[in-house]
């Protein structure tokens, strides 16, 4: 068992390049979650990949990388293919943590990492055909990862244009294997229908790991739910007195959980 | 711990967005973007907002002056062109308005907003001689040529083919980019200034950055989008994305290096001299030489005669509408109705800032009176953010119109959570063109109407920008808009947010009018589509308006108020629905008796869809209601109903009941206003 008294705080890798617009919040995830962050633009790590062997976790968060011109995370995905594929497939194989938020979900999907090999899957634009900034309901899948117990509930925004999650099985009708389901979306019906399901996505699904289950990628954003005000109703969470809900007053936990957990597993 | 100043700037940005209200919208939130990032050293921008005015949208083609786009067109465009801007440089666009009336057929308005954060030590800038002059960003290319030539003349059925080019070409990923690059250079101290590229460009930022020192620029320096630009056409155009830096010669260095890691272009385009004069090269040539204090002091003044506004004859409404019928006529009138189409292809989630958003409730889609933020990301600080526009009234008369704007933002900025200790406001006036006598003098009225309301209430005005030339010219006919005025309210009040929202908890509690009793309908929805104009306006208290906000800021920091909304578009009855929306099966019941009684002549009409300032519709618990109105010295309280059970919805005076319906029932009706423009998804 590692000394806590000697150890430092496990070192994150927030990935940044032109266009990525919610590394801030993913920075404070990580840190209230107890970890220390480097925020690196994609630039300079390309420059000094062992600057990633260094990390224990390796963020991709949202944003609108190099505009999603092209196609969405089409250009930082080629760059990391172009530039630092080995480096982060020696990470990944290491059993490190690596989280991808919507536009780094994308890039993830694109890269192949997720769900499991190239030409898998895809993140296509969102059934209602607009960017759509909403809360939604999300249950995690069957199998607990370091991210997340199994089946439980969580309540995070999602905010985007291109997000109904695709799958393209070798052959018909078949399911996504269940143990590489993060989350799926959660409505009154079963299956949700809009705008439960904010997007269409296939099974309702709106998150997946690799097999190994180091590796998660999300549209939605739990960074963004930090502390209980976040949360879009906490009025009607109040206290007796009027002041704003503590953590233990909502019926959901915060989206900060998962960061949580994630961090305290590489302890 | 953090000291830190909140810079804020709203501007108008009407007439590109008339002929291209996409690319129109999305410059109008880059430029007001760039006017943060010039702040001081420069700001981090932490928020945007968006008040549009359009035509109403069923109006018929053939009133559609020639040359003009349809309402609905304009506002899937603008609409668009904000979202796409905002979302891509991560910045939350979450307070704002939608208004529709006539008068802005040919002439739409937009406001964009931009809220910023910065460190006091950022806060003062300095050009000192043999600095060097640098450019970032975006390439200069011939898009907005003459743009703020093109924004101050009246807009005709030519405006698209003589002024197309005026429009600039917007690209949020290369504005982000010099954002994320010069905050790093910012926060290294690798210059000594910064202004933005906005209206006029080169020649506005070099000419204000060395207006005590002069400059020596080489035009020919600046990376051009294509070949072939003229020297003025380099020193005028107002392309996107672009800042100019008084740089120390030994930082080059390092800032170039910033740059380079950040993929942003820098170009070194001169030197700020020492002698005052401004001195223009290009190609080795000579072709601009002028004194910086001719350019600052030369100009000559200019004087417009004003007369005094008339107050236009009462046509009298149509009161055979009935109650029952009005409400839902009000809830579907596109300024009153939900703006959730909208406002959910906003991202006003991202920098995960927000505490209170523009839709909460059980629902999430009941509307707030305006949004909060954490700005420092630390929970200690709230910043409110709310506005407040009334052009109803200012065709009756403008200077309520201005005091009534200022109480509205206000009213808002308080039941947002904020305070009146530390509250600061902006103006917008966009007005006709005020070469018309009776134009300017409507402009000074609302201007000192205004004032009176700010000075009354101890809030400084700290920022704003106009636009005085919305005229739109066509078949020899030049029609002015209304005169409309935006106030926009930035309140900062410590420690985590305190907002109770205008959704109604629950069952048995009381429901108290807090303000004057209304009397008249005078500039409100109601008397518009009763066909009515020019009645009665309840008139701004200037003893009342701070005490009353004072009082209500303290109960909601008590805790006493469960939930709070502001009596303002469609008055009490819309206030009603609105907070019913979100209260998760609450209804109400409401009697007016006791207010009828308070107000002199009071109608149906006045008590159901009256307007005006200093009024609020409160839910406290009924054990708490005396202890409400205990020093409540000279603020007008009366208790007006109960929030019931089963989203049932009864307004009754006197006995007889005006208004019957559910909150269900109602709540169709408000959601439904922007179907056509953004279907519904199956």
């Amino acid at each position: 068992m590692k000394s806590a008294m000697n150890s430092r705080p496990p070192l994150a890798v927030v990935l940044r390049s032109a266009g990525t617009n919610c590394d801030r919040e993913t920075v404070r995830a990580l840190e209230l979650a107890g970890a220390r962050v480097e925020s690196i633009h994609v630039n300079r790590l390309a420059a000094e990949p062992e600057r990633l062997a260094e990390a224990a976790m390796l963020a991709i968060p949202g944003g609108f990388t190099f505009g999603d011109d092209v196609a969405s995370g089409a250009v930082l995905a080629h760059i990391i293919d172009r530039k630092l594929r080995a480096p982060l497939e020696r990470f990944i194989a290491d059993g490190k943590l690596v989280i991808g938020i919507c536009n780094g979900f994308q890039i993830l999907v694109r890269l192949g990492i997720l769900p499991d090999g190239p030409g898998r899957a895809a993140l296509l634009p969102n059934h209602s055909g607009r960017f759509e900034d909403r809360w939604v309901r999300l249950r995690s899948g069957p199998r607990p990862t370091p991210w997340f117990d199994a089946e439980t509930e969580y309540f995070v925004p999602v905010a985007h244009a291109e997000g109904r999650f695709a799958w393209f099985p070798e052959g018909e009708d078949v399911p996504f294997p269940s143990d590489q389901v993060a989350f799926r979306y959660q409505g009154d019906d079963d299956p949700p229908r809009y705008p439960a399901n904010p997007n269409g996505s296939f099974e309702a699904i709106a998150g997946v790991t690799n097999p190994a289950g180091n590796v998660l990628g999300l549209m939605p954003h739990p960074e963004r739910f930090l502390v209980p005000e976040h949360h879009p109703a906490w009025m009607r969470y109040r206290r007796a007195d009027g002041s704003p809900p503590e953590e233990s007053d909502l019926p959901v936990p915060l989206g900060l959980e998962i960061y949580r957990r994630a961090v305290a597993s590489l302890g | 711990m953090m000291s830190g100043a909140f810079p804020s700037r709203s501007r108008p940005h009407n007439h590109p967005s008339a002929l291209e209200p996409y690319g129109g919208a999305g410059t109008g939130i880059g430029g007001v973007i760039r006017d943060t990032l010039g702040t001081g050293l420069g700001a981090r921008p932490v928020l945007n907002t968006d008040v549009f005015c359009f035509a109403p949208l069923d109006i018929s083609p053939v009133q559609l002056p020639p040359g003009t786009l349809a309402p609905s067109r304009l506002l899937a465009g603008v609409v668009a062109g904000v979202r796409d801007y905002g979302n891509r440089m991560g910045i939350p666009t979450a307070n704002g308005a939608i208004l529709f009336h006539p008068g802005y057929v040919g002439n739409p308005l937009v406001f964009a907003g931009s809220v910023g954060v910065i460190r006091r030590r950022h806060v003062d800038k300095e050009v000192l001689p043999e600095d060097r002059i640098v450019a970032i960003g975006g390439r200069t290319g011939r898009d907005g040529i003459h743009g703020a030539t093109f924004s101050s003349r009246e807009l005709s059925e030519e405006s698209e083919t003589v002024s197309g080019g005026a429009v600039q070409i917007g690209n949020p990923i290369e504005e982000k980019k010099v954002l994320d690059a010069l905050l790093r250079a910012r926060d290294e101290g690798l210059y000594r200034s910064v202004t933005d590229c906005g209206a006029g460009g080169f020649s506005s930022a070099v000419g204000e950055m060395g207006a005590q020192t002069g400059a020596v620029v080489h035009l020919d320096r600046a990376p051009l989008k294509y070949p072939g630009l003229t020297a003025t056409e380099i020193w005028i155009s107002e392309a996107q994305e672009r800042m100019v830096l008084a740089v120390p010669p030994e930082r080059l260095e390092r800032l170039f290096a910033i740059l380079e890691e950040e993929e942003v272009e820098g170009c070194d385009l001169g030197t700020f001299a020492s002698d005052g004069m401004l001195r223009l090269h290009h190609e080795g040539e000579l072709v601009g030489e002028l004194a910086c204090s001719f350019l600052h002091d030369g100009r000559p003044k200019t004087t417009h005669r004003a007369t005094r506004p008339v107050r236009p004859s009462i046509v009298l409404p149509d009161e055979s509408i009935s109650p029952f019928e009005l409400l839902p006529t009000l809830l579907a009138h596109g300024s009153i109705a939900s703006k959730e189409r909208v406002i959910r292809q906003y991202d006003h989630e991202v920098q995960g800032q927000l505490v209170l958003r523009p839709l909460a409730g059980a629902d999430l889609d009941a509307p707030m009176d305006g949004c909060a933020l954490d700005p420092t990301g630390d929970q200690s600080h709230t910043a409110v953010i709310s506005c407040g526009i009334t052009p109803l009234v200012g065709e009756i008369d403008p200077w309520q119109m201005g005091a009534w704007s200022v109480d509205e933002a206000l009213r808002n900025a308080i039941a947002s959570g904020g305070t009146l200790d530390r509250v600061a406001l902006l103006d917008n006036f966009a007005w006709g063109d005020v070469r018309n006598p009776a134009n300017l003098g409507a402009l000074i009225e609302c201007s000192r109407g205004a004032a009176a309301a700010a000075l009354a209430c101890g809030a400084p005005f700290v920022s704003g920008k106009d636009s005085l030339h919305n005229t739109y010219r066509s078949g020899g006919v030049a029609r002015s808009i209304p005169g409309t005025l935006l106030i926009s309210a930035l309140s900062v009040a410590p420690g985590r947010p305190r907002a109770p929202g205008s959704d109604l908890k629950r069952v048995g509690t009381a429901l108290l009018h807090v303000g004057p009793a209304p009397s008249g309908i005078g500039g409100s929805h109601a008397e518009w589509i009763m066909g009515g104009s020019g009645g009665t306006v309840p008139e701004w208290q200037p003893d009342l308006a701070a005490r009353l906000l004072r009082f209500v800021e303290a109960r909601i920091a008590d805790g006493t108020v469960l939930a709070v909304h502001d009596i303002s578009d469609g008055g009490l009855a819309v206030a009603a629905a609105e907070m019913a929306f979100g209260g998760d099966g609450v209804g109400l019941a409401l009697d007016l008796s006791a207010l009828a009684g308070e107000a002199s002549d009071a109608t149906p009409a006045s008590l159901l869809f009256g307007e005006g300032p200093h009024r609020f519709l409160v839910e406290i618990d009924r054990h708490s209601v005396e202890r409400f109105s205990a020093g409540a010295a000279d603020v007008p309280i009366t208790e007006i109903g109960e929030c019931i059970a089963r989203d049932q919805f009864v307004i009754r005076t006197n006995g007889e009941e005006w208004i019957r319906s559910t909150v269900p029932d109602l709540k169709r009706v408000w959601c439904g206003a922007f179907a056509a423009v953004w279907p519904e998804e199956s």
